[in-house]
């Protein structure tokens, strides 16, 4: 039986701003349990960042929490004060960001980085400095206790991507937060940093919540999937379901537009016409319906976000054709 | 019929860093020709020089059987109107003060061709990359990242080149839209017969609109081919990783997955032999020799082991 570590219930966030409040994110649920890795997918402005930040509450001055929890082991981490917040972050939930160039400090050796983010550990500075090295080379970075010593800029893109997620498993967390961590990188880099967070993930257990725009990496590195769209969870279920047997509209146009997927040269390429809807000013019914070329009446009504099977779920009325309108 | 553009032996440092090491490729009449790379392997350089924009201190780029290379400012201005640029950054190679009707009527004004009714030019432009004609009194900010790209390649046709040279065309879009734009692109190049170089790192995007596509790496040319040849039947074990490194939407994808060792070499210190060979996976004691570029069937790769011969 598997164990819930994160569930986000419900969760709604607004943003306050001059034209109104930009609902950034409506109803989000999901879970992560303990030792799986979760992807979550969607374009710009889903939703993908503003989930991450509420999650771990760095959020911004005009952030607006309207609905929901987030309960990490079974507590709401919304309700939680400031400075147990320091002490879950970097801690029991770590993180790493999507630019490599910008998450370290570039006057700072990387050796000494690495010590300073053990400050909650008793143990000496050799031994901080040998577990530091022993990271680096968990994540095959060459003769690491000779590396510690050099500043950010003398690693390359990747190296500096995987010397941050050393950083982030340092602490053994139970969660894993992946924030983009390969779209700055070039492609034979990124299956490098997969494969590498694949392994890491396996001896570790941690469970990691991996977000992403690039459909290839979600299939190959995730266990479930929650496709987001416009700040709503459009669709969630096992990587297989997702890719195999997707049932909403958004999530079977996502894939097919992927240039990965198109074997054969196309001359004309697939696309979704329309732009995201403008959160500030939410359009009635499904958050989908302009763009979808399957909308009919029923969409003018916000669709559940319902359970098809064990483990799937889509909010898109084309899943309830039976039931009476 | 001569190529539209012939590049010969291009040769490009900073200091030291020797950035191109003779790079050669033609492109004919309105074929569009990808120059595939990663990060420092000198595909920006290779288009900046073209264009008269990065140092070239050797070699040939004739445009239209007309030498180029090293000319000088004076000289390169008056081809910039027959040699468009599109830049990576859609929103930053934007002005943010500028409307977008200024934004895509500025090459006339450059040019000082003002005898041009600028505001019917502004419209065809528009209509031209399909955007609506109310989106001229917008400004930059005001822009989704595809739109900025479609007035970014508006602003590369207004003066009706014959060669467009154009930077990640779809780098930083979401999917969704990437296809509008490669669409416009193939559209555009038959309707208006252009000669495209595109540079990226993105094997698939590619994949739909080039004709021939050469593979850098290190500032040189590794494999040079048709698309149907680079994707069917790679020669050179680099072309071989890059093709294998593309994960794909399939989570049952069977991955016979070639892994690319370490990071690229440094430009200032070269490896000895094959450039490439501590990072292939194919290497052997024969490798510490320096490959020729080899051409067969119009399939050139610098190789000494290479695949399907």
């Amino acid at each position: 039986m598997s164990v819930t570590l994160l569930e986000i219930d419900n969760l709604s966030v607004d943003y306050e701003t001059a034209r109104g409040d930009l609902k950034a994110l409506r109803n989000i649920s999901f879970d992560v349990n303990k030792g799986e890795i979760v992807g979550i997918v969607g374009e710009s402005g889903c939703g993908k960042s503003t989930l991450i930040s509420a999650i771990l509450r760095l959020i911004a001055p005009n952030t607006r929490f309207r609905s929901g929890e987030v309960r990490f082991k079974g507590e709401d981490l919304l309700t939680r004060s400031e400075s147990e917040m320091r002490g879950l972050r970097g801690g029991d939930i770590s993180i790493v960001f999507q630019d490599p160039m910008q998450t370290h400090n570039p006057v700072i050796a990387i050796g000494k980085q690495m010590t300073d983010i053990q400050h909650r550990s008793n143990a000496t500075k050799a031994e901080k400095l040998a577990t530091a090295a022993k990271m680096l080379g968990a994540v095959g970075i060459p003769d690491p206790e000779l590396r510690l010593g050099q500043y950010p800029h003398e690693f390359s893109g990747g190296m500096r991507q995987r010397i941050a997620i050393a950083m982030a498993l340092m602490s053994e967390p139970d969660l894993l937060i992946a924030d983009e961590p390969t779209t700055a990188l070039d492609a034979t880099l990124e299956v490098q940093i997969i494969e590498r967070l694949k392994d890491l993930q396996r001896d570790l257990g941690c469970a990691v919540l991996f977000i992403s725009h690039h459909l290839g990496v979600i299939a190959e590195l995730c266990d479930r999937v929650v496709v987001m769209y416009a700040g709503a969870v459009v669709e969630s279920g096992t990587v297989r379901e997702i890719f195999h047997n997707p049932k909403h509209p958004y999530t079977r146009r996502l894939i097919e537009c992927d240039p990965g997927h198109i074997k054969e040269r196309a001359r004309i390429l697939p696309t979704i016409p329309g732009e995201v809807p403008d959160l500030a000013n939410l359009p009635d019914g499904c958050i989908f319906r302009d763009r979808c070329d399957q909308a009919m009446d029923r969409c003018a009504q916000v669709p559940p976000l319902a359970r098809l099977s064990e483990g799937h779920n889509a909010a898109c009325w084309l899943n309830h054709a039976e039931e009476v309108a | 019929m001569s190529p539209i553009l012939e590049v010969k032996d291009l040769q490009t440092s900073y200091g030291t860093v020797n950035v191109l090491a003779g790079v050669s490729f033609t492109v004919e009449q309105g074929e569009t020709y990808a120059m595939v790379g990663e990060s420092g392997s000198g595909k920006t350089t290779v288009i900046r020089a073209i264009a008269g924009l990065a140092p070239a201190q050797a070699g040939s780029v004739k445009f239209d059987g007309q030498e180029i290379r090293g000319v000088g400012e004076r000289a390169m201005r008056p081809l910039r109107k027959d040699i468009a640029m599109m830049f990576q950054d859609p929103t930053g190679s934007l002005s943010p003060r500028l409307t977008i009707r200024n934004l895509i009527t500025e090459p006339y004004k450059i040019q000082g061709m003002k005898d041009r009714d600028l505001d019917a030019e502004a419209k065809r432009l528009l209509e031209l990359v399909n955007l609506p004609a109310h989106f001229a009194d917008r400004y930059p900010y005001q822009l989704s990242g595809g739109q900025a790209r479609r007035v970014g390649v508006a602003r590369a046709l207004a003066l009706e080149p014959k060669l467009i040279l154009a930077d990640e065309p779809t780098a930083g879009l979401d999917v969704s839209v990437q296809g509008e734009l490669l669409n416009l692109l193939n559209d555009l190049r038959e309707r208006l017969d252009l000669s495209m170089v595109i540079i990226t790192h993105n094997l698939n995007v590619v994949r739909h609109v080039a004709d021939r596509m050469g593979i850098l790496y290190l500032g040189r040319l590794v494999e040079e081919g048709t698309t149907e040849a680079i994707f069917h039947e790679p020669r050179h074990p680099y072309t071989n990783c890059l093709l294998s490194a593309n994960p794909e939407p399939d989570p049952d994808a069977r991955l016979d997955r070639i892994a690319l060792k370490g990071e690229p070499p440094s430009l200032v210190k070269r490896p000895t032999g094959c450039e490439f060979r501590d990072r292939c996976p194919m290497a052997s004691d024969i490798c510490t020799q320096v490959p020729h570029w080899e051409v067969t069937d119009g399939h050139g790769v610098r190789c000494l082991t290479p695949r399907h011969l």
